[in-house]
């Protein structure tokens, strides 16, 4: 699998996902800044979490408008995956990606745990390295995670299986609607979600429940 | 030229920071705080003075990048 990261200024989890790439797919990603005129050919491109542009305007507002994210349009319009974990979830919805909006968590706090995940869609190629309604184990870090989305959105997202993940046994740690933790475009080639699976993949971490995103995206993929 | 442009959440949408400054205004002993809603103040000084064509390159910078429309209002004020 030939992936690619997309690297902002103020990203910090981009070589946790370099790291985690690389050691699941056995290919370090191309690293692609966010002033780079063009994205390589592959099969997947990951922004990864953090504080791209310092969190000004909202976050992942100011990295969702570089002329990268163009290309990142593009490619996703043509059937590539996309994968956004965190700081990427809130870049890809900034960037009219994925639906909604990433709100200041309910609790007006920064939240770093770990939490419990439900997969809640394990039918697409990011998730079928799970069963469905498997309940994993997975970090969290933001400040705002606070999924919102009208209820006709909303609806569309549920009827259409188009929620990957959502927070499970009352560890929501954000208040976001429907416990919704990620989310996939219509066609189910772009996934957004705040927790951070390339934290958990390897006894290191004290776990490897994130690897199976990664691991089931490697068996389709060439 | 000079232009405000006011974001606020619109209607509906949960706002627990105005909730917390209107839990501060409370406890600071402020009568009749019914309600308060967070929202952003952006200051542009613009070049030229056509005021029609500010106003509909000023509705644009707002839902392209000063807004989320999704859940954000914005109003626009122009002046000389």
């Amino acid at each position: 699998m030939k992936s690619a990261v997309i690297v902002f200024p103020g990203l910090n989890r981009d070589r946790d996902m370099i790291a985690a790439l690389t050691k699941i797919s056995g290919t370090a990603p191309a690293l692609v800044w966010h002033q780079d005129a063009d994205l390589p050919d592959v099969d997947l491109v990951v922004i990864p979490g953090g504080f791209s542009y310092g969190d000004y305007l909202r976050c992942g507002a100011i990295a969702a408008r570089s002329p990268i994210m163009d290309k990142v349009r593009d490619r996703a319009a043509n059937g590539v995956k996309v994968l956004g974990v965190c700081n990427g979830f809130q870049i890809l919805i900034e960037a009219g990606l994925l639906p909604g909006a990433l709100m200041r968590n309910m609790s007006l706090k920064f939240v770093c745990r770990e939490v419990k995940l439900e997969v809640a869609n394990a039918a697409t190629d990011f998730t079928r390295g799970y069963t469905q309604g498997q309940i994993i184990r997975c970090p969290v870090a933001h400040h705002d995670g606070n999924y919102f989305a009208d209820s006709e959105t909303l609806a569309r997202l549920e009827g259409d299986g188009r929620v990957a993940f959502r927070y499970a046994e009352g560890t929501n740690p954000n208040g976001s609607i429907n416990d919704i933790a990620g989310i996939f475009n219509e066609k189910k080639n772009v996934l957004g979600l705040m927790p951070h699976p390339e934290n958990l993949i390897e006894a290191a971490h004290g776990g490897s429940d994130g690897r199976a995103l990664f691991s089931g995206l490697l068996g389709q993929a060439a | 030229m000079k232009a405000r442009v006011t974001v606020t959440l619109k209607a509906g949408v949960l706002d627990p920071q105005g909730q917390a400054i209107e839990g501060s205004l409370k406890g600071l002993g402020f009568p009749g705080v019914a309600s308060v809603r967070q929202g952003k103040v952006f200051d542009l000084v613009l070049e030229g003075t056509d005021v029609e064509a500010a106003r509909s390159q000023l509705t644009s910078m707002c839902e392209k990048l000063l807004a989320n429309t999704v859940i954000e209002n914005f109003a626009i004020e122009i002046s000389n």
